[in-house]
């Protein structure tokens, strides 16, 4: 049986379709959207033996109840430290496992962590845009957000019952308070001691946050005369100043270009894990030189594959299906 | 921190994070920074570097994203510098599109009466005077497919709104300042919708999926209600 039917009990705000993205069209508008953190949803496939980019559920903090109507699938939960269960029993976080007809599973926000990744063993049926099942969310465009009472149909299912069990959590994948980053491009607009202060100032992550962007709570930056600056690009990791002085870092779905001042550029190792901090939770600023930059992004990137790759290969069992 | 000016000619080239390089070749904007953005992204658009990601080009500077594990700051500097340094004729201008956009009734140009009133113009001047111009895309930003047009005539430059209105519909044509706007979602903005586009700026076309490019230049076309079939301006989907 090759088709499953997922029918979603609930879902909160902020769940929905992910894949790996859709990089390549910023200069019309379009951010790359995406997994919020990318390394715990390039985990959840790889454990299952797909593709690392495979389409997938991210499931926000407010979490995620399916029931399976129709067949058999295998699926891979990675990121945070949700409250995942099935039939009424608690299971790892982390974990590999096969949902039959009738099976109900639930994810709840637990002891830490904002964003969960749920994998098939299936393609999921929904239609790209350019090339993407990613949805972004301000425009709805992509796959699409996940709401209650949606049925969910996935094709080619499978069940993988060699890659059943825990997925282990590396340190990496926990949430990050420290933020590599690149003073600029438009520092200038920041007096030195402000620029000082962005060093050493405790930020706390406020209840502002969604998938364009992560509003900090505490010293106010204020820019000097630059309301005047003309709209300028913007990356996934810049931290953009508001003129009241408050600094956002914007993430998956940001705006391409913008015209507040960009203080510096968090490095895009450390955004996965910092996507994983709850509001309260408190954060720094480390500033650092390009080349410094560039060692750290080549360092984290050989520690994030070695992980993968491992994971890739840890399952004794390859695709049933796809031998024959 | 004495810092240099940028100018078309010697632009300042600002490191981001580890895999961009932001060329900036104005403090404020002019014709001549613009150019110098567009002619660099087409440089590099014929002459790629190896790990070259994607250019972002905007108002007076472009964003070069690279592949951090290919390459680094210091060679596509020297990389781009090299571009900088050839004396080539100025790229030919963009692409000429014809857009229709119907100005007719309070539902597809609810703001048209009121920036007849702060302009001092008549409903029919203000239109004349939005059709007589030639517009460019200067740059793409907010959401997808918004892509900003200079070129609107200096008397029908207003601030915008003083707060934004919610629900502004797809196809909406609207102006603040030097620019208008064609929307392609339904969005909250704090522009004068002043008519309504049936243009597809989202083609959905996977060969091209999007109208115009940054460069191009376009004029609109007033049509009637009757042309707008489905009241769109959005995606395809």
């Amino acid at each position: 049986m090759t088709r499953a039917l997922l029918h979603i009990d609930f879902a909160g705000p902020h769940v929905s379709l992910q894949d790996g993205g859709r990089p390549g069209h910023m200069r019309f508008g379009v951010p790359a959207s995406g997994p919020m953190d990318r390394l715990a949803f390039a985990a959840a496939n790889l454990s299952l033996g797909n593709p690392a980019d495979q389409a997938g559920i991210e499931v926000s903090a407010s979490g995620l109840s399916l029931t399976c109507r129709e067949g058999t699938v295998t699926l891979a939960i990675a990121g945070g430290g949700f409250i995942v269960q099935t039939g009424g029993q608690r299971l790892g976080s982390w974990i590999v496992l096969t949902l039959a007809e009738g099976d109900r599973l639930t994810l709840r926000p637990g002891p830490w962590g904002s964003w969960a990744y749920l994998a098939f063993a299936a393609r999921i049926d929904a239609p790209p845009w350019l090339g993407s099942l990613s949805t972004h969310a301000a425009s709805g465009m992509g796959g699409g957000a996940i709401v209650s009472g949606q049925n969910l149909v996935l094709s080619g299912a499978e069940t993988r019952p060699g890659r059943h069990g825990p997925i282990p959590c590396p340190v990496m994948a926990r949430p990050r308070h420290r933020l590599r980053c690149v003073p600029g491009p438009q520092d200038r607009f920041f007096a030195a001691d402000v620029m000082q202060d962005l060093a050493k100032t405790v930020f706390q992550v406020s209840e502002a946050y969604d998938r364009m962007g992560t509003r900090l709570k505490g010293a106010a930056l204020p820019p000097l005369n630059a309301l005047g600056i003309p709209s300028e690009p913007i990356l996934r990791g810049s931290v953009q100043v508001s003129g009241d002085g408050v600094p956002t870092v914007l993430m998956a779905d940001h705006q391409t270009t913008g015209g507040y001042p960009k203080i510096a550029t968090v490095l895009g190792c450390d955004l996965d894990a910092f996507a994983q901090c709850r509001p309260r939770d408190r954060v720094g600023f480390v500033p650092v030189t390009p080349d410094e930059a560039l060692r750290i992004a080549r360092a984290e990137h050989r520690r994030a594959q070695a992980y993968l790759a491992a994971l890739a290969s840890a399952g004794p069992g390859k695709p049933k299906a796809a031998a024959g | 921190m004495p810092a240099p000016e940028p100018d078309p000619a010697t632009p300042v080239f600002r490191p981001v994070a580890e895999r961009g390089l932001l060329v900036d070749f104005a403090a404020s904007f002019s014709d001549a920074a613009h150019q110098a953005v567009l002619r660099l992204d087409r440089a590099l658009g014929d002459h790629p570097f190896p790990g070259l990601a994607e250019t972002i080009p905007a108002l007076v500077n472009l964003l070069v994203v690279f592949d951090p594990l290919v390459t680094d700051h210091v060679k596509v500097r020297a990389h781009l510098q090299r571009l900088l340094a050839r004396t080539e004729a100025p790229p030919a201008p963009g692409r000429l599109h014809r857009i229709d956009v119907c100005y007719d009734g309070d539902d597809l140009a609810p703001d048209l009466t009121q920036v007849a009133r702060q302009t001092g113009l008549s409903t029919e001047a203000v239109i004349e005077r939005h059709l007589s111009a030639t517009y460019e895309v200067r740059l793409y930003g907010f959401a997808p497919g918004y892509a900003y047009l200079g070129g609107v005539p200096p008397d029908l430059r207003l601030d915008r709104k003083p707060a934004p209105v919610r629900g502004v519909p797809a196809g909406s044509v609207m102006i603040a300042g030097p620019q208008c706007l064609v929307t392609t979602l339904t969005m909250p903005s704090g522009w004068w919708v002043i008519g309504r586009s049936p243009a597809q700026i989202l083609t959905g076309d996977p060969g091209r999926p999007f109208l115009f490019d940054v460069g191009d230049r376009l004029r609109f076309h007033r049509v009637p209600r009757s042309a707008l079939p489905g009241l769109g301006g959005g995606a395809a989907r």
